[in-house]
């Protein structure tokens, strides 16, 4: 479904993704791990069509990223980093305005669609509130509402869990958990414990390259024992 | 391009969730009228039943107000960080552009259209040329539209928008002060007269001059219609980048 190969964006004299290449199938939740400032955020957003790669390229769903980069689009639910949102508008008009760009253009689709993204991550009591007025947690869900209007084949999150206190993270867990089965799904984070609970295959990077690509299991049996943190701190190290 | 309608909506509606658009409709108006009241305007004194002495303070009055509209049009976007979940929607840039400008432009010209009891007194005092008068209603807002171009594109290279205020009300400042009869003489002394001629003819002030007075000369339709062509142009090259 999605298909990296050899990726690479420069930024002044710094390489910030050095010629990064994995492949997600349908089905599968990658893990995508490295320390703050390896190139996690980079990689998604040039597999997004945000920004252009310098080198390498990007398909979804046999589609390339660079040549078509509005068909592309349609088939991705991206939520960026620190979810952002119009803070001015309720949590209704936001996603009624992503509805409508996604393509639902009468009202009893535009509903049906919001509707139901508003059950899924729990959001009906906040629907009238404007997006400014919520906490954290509640607007990371926004974007992830945001992201999974349109079901889209493809799933790619910037640090879903991220500021959410530990209920709300199991919660978004199991949501991604029970997608997944016909998504192809990347998710990028530092929490080592979500590598465990949700992913199929991990991807470490450290300095713009890859430098593990595996499932969970293979990679605790690089060193019998040990923590998966620990590991990860030799990898990138 | 069916993509522009849910953008053009988002957009000017935007203006009024927040205060933005009612201080900014008030302010307009409050202005705009008490200069024709003044003593500059002379609205009373002149003794005619015409809106000139309101419209005539236009190009000055646009060259502050219009920023004050286009600013945030890119640069809250790029500060807020919503413009990554903008461009990673299907849509093109193109139409990103437009239906944001098409959105200022149409509450710049709902601003304009609501000095509509100007036009209703001087029908009530007097017996006005309706046809001059629209012809300024015209002339206004496409010279808005002109406006807002250059302060869109100027919106879309910074996410500061003190800086793209600053910036705009440079850039537009220029573009009125091209027509000064004093700044052309200058500018006919260091240059052939035939160059300062082009110069000056990009004035906003003698191509909105002409609307005011119940001319709608195509040249100056073609004038303030593609400077927004260009400056939308430029807008689209200034955000792929």
């Amino acid at each position: 479904m999605i298909e990296v190969t050899g990726l690479v964006k420069t930024y002044g004299n710094k390489r910030a993704v050095d010629g990064i290449s994995f492949k997600v199938n349908r089905g599968e939740i990658l893990g995508f791990l490295g320390p703050n400032g390896a190139g996690k955020s980079t990689t998604m957003k040039m597999l997004t069509g945000f920004i252009r790669p310098d080198a390498g390229s990007a398909t979804v769903g046999g589609i390339d990223v660079t040549k078509d980069p509005v068909a592309v689009k349609r088939q991705l639910g991206y939520l960026p980093e620190s979810a952002p949102a119009y803070p001015e508008m309720t949590v209704e008009e936001f996603l009624s305005f992503i509805a409508e760009v996604r393509g639902f253009r009468t009202t009893t689709q535009k509903r049906e669609r919001i509707e139901h993204v508003l059950g899924l991550t729990h959001l009906s009591s906040v629907r009238s509130q404007t997006i400014e007025t919520l906490s954290k947690g509640y607007k990371q869900r926004v974007g992830f509402a945001q992201a999974l209007i349109h079901n889209p084949p493809a799933l790619i999150l910037d640090e879903p869990t991220d500021g959410l206190d530990p209920n709300q993270k199991n919660e978004v867990r199991s949501l991604i958990k029970n997608m997944a089965a016909e998504k192809a799904v990347i998710l990028s984070t530092h929490i080592l414990e979500e590598v465990d609970a949700i992913c199929t295959r991990v991807i470490i990077i450290a300095r713009g390259q890859v430098v593990a690509d595996e499932t969970p299991n293979a990679l605790r049996a690089r060193q019998a024992g040990a923590r998966l943190d620990e590991i990860f701190r030799t990898l990138t190290a | 391009m069916s993509q522009i309608r849910p953008l053009f909506k988002r957009e000017f509606f935007g203006y009024f969730r927040s205060p933005v658009a009612y201080v900014f409709l008030v302010s307009f108006l409050v202005i705009s009228v008490s200069l024709a009241f003044s003593r500059y305007g002379n609205f009373f004194k002149s003794g005619t039943a015409s809106l000139e002495s309101y419209f005539i303070f236009f190009p000055w009055l646009f060259m502050f107000i219009v920023p004050a509209v286009g600013m945030r049009l890119w640069s809250e976007e790029k500060k807020a960080g919503t413009i990554e979940l903008l461009f990673t929607l299907p849509i093109t840039t193109l139409e990103a552009v437009l239906g944001k400008f098409l959105a200022g432009w149409a509450f710049l010209a709902l601003a304009i259209l609501m000095s509509f009891p100007m036009a209703l007194t001087v029908g009530f005092l007097g017996q006005p040329d309706w046809g001059v008068m629209a012809a300024s209603y015209l002339g206004a807002i496409l010279m808005a539209g002109a406006y807002l171009g250059i302060c869109a594109l100027t919106s879309a290279l910074t996410k500061n928008q003190v800086i793209s205020f600053v910036l705009s009300l440079a850039a537009c400042a220029v573009f009125v002060f091209l027509g000064l009869s004093s700044f052309t003489t200058t500018l006919e002394s260091v240059l052939p007269v035939s160059v300062a001629d082009i110069i000056s003819n990009f004035s906003f002030v003698t191509h909105f001059d002409a609307f005011t007075k119940g001319i709608i000369d195509p040249k100056d339709v073609v004038f303030f219609l593609s400077l927004m062509g260009f400056t939308l142009f430029l807008n689209v090259v200034a955000l792929e980048r």
